[in-house]
């Protein structure tokens, strides 16, 4: 059984991002947890930031908005439109950034129930490489970094142990 | 170089696995340019150019003997680079405790509820 607050990313080609994470609860109330406005602002902060606006029209074609604010900071804003729902399994929607035109991510978010706990896998396939990476800079849920992660960590304690 | 533009320059050297093995070349210590083309099938002025993105961005420097030239890893992006990375799962791991508290007190209080809804049935 993983341990619940295990996040694993990985980058399984080079347009992609996928992030791993187990919950302890049913699946039923984890994909509500991901697609309710009543539920999302109550866990869904962006640094230093709250969720102040979340809209979702939860059917295929409908869209979403949301905005988070903090005190003496920019607004932070994602949008985009929901193109496959299949409850309580799978949703796919488009990611949009407000001030940041880089292009749509598409954002597959997947429910399975393992044992007494409910795997979500949150798959973002972004327009190019350049712009997956780009993201990372932006400062947004990316991740692209994890084979970076790990090289990085290893040259930067080799060259600790080397100094 | 502002912070986010260094760690685009340092993401972006990244990128490359070619590039990445050289840095993981010269993580064991300094290495001429020779040296570093050796286990690449690659051509000495692809090589070079390949160094040149990685000394942009600040991730090699050359040492000092002049014949040389060697080329030897500089940690501080790289560090930053990591650390940034560090803030970014940091970012996700907090919002997922939060998560797991949220689903905590929704179990409860929908368990209370439909054992209260049954109660009524009854």
């Amino acid at each position: 059984m993983k341990s619940p607050s295990d996040i694993v990313i990985t980058t399984p080609s080079e347009r992609e991002v996928v992030m791993t994470r187990a919950f302890d609860a049913p699946r039923a109330l984890v994909f509500e947890a991901f697609t309710s406005a009543e539920i999302l602002p109550q866990w869904l902060e962006a640094p230093g930031r709250a969720m102040t606006v979340c809209e979702v029209d939860l059917r295929v074609g409908g869209g979403y908005r949301f905005v988070w604010t903090g005190p003496g900071r920019k607004d932070v804003g994602s949008f985009g439109v929901y193109r496959d729902i299949v409850v309580p399994e799978r949703v796919v929607r488009t990611e949009a950034w407000v001030d940041w035109n880089a292009g749509e991510v598409l954002v597959t978010t997947e429910f399975a129930e393992e044992q007494d706990q409910t795997v979500v896998t949150v798959r973002a396939l972004f327009p190019s490489r350049e712009i997956r990476d780009a993201v990372l800079e932006a400062g947004m849920k990316s991740g692209a970094a994890a084979n970076y992660d790990r090289l990085t960590l290893l040259l930067a304690r080799r060259q600790t142990v080397l100094a | 170089m502002t912070q986010s533009e260094r760690l685009d320059a340092t993401f972006a050297a990244l990128a490359d696995p070619t590039r990445r093995a050289i840095l993981a070349r010269l993580a064991s210590g300094e290495a001429s340019v020779t040296e570093l083309a050796r286990p690449f099938e690659m051509s000495q002025p692809a090589i070079s150019k390949h160094l040149k993105v990685l000394e942009r961005a600040g991730l090699i420097s050359r040492g000092q003997d002049a014949q040389r030239r060697p080329r030897r890893l500089e940690s501080r992006p790289l560090v930053e680079a990591t650390e940034w990375m560090e803030r970014y799962r940091s970012l996700w791991e907090a919002n997922f405790r939060r998560l797991d508290a949220v689903l905590t007190q929704l179990t409860r209080t929908r368990n209370i509820n439909t054992r209260n809804q049954n109660r009524r049935s009854r």
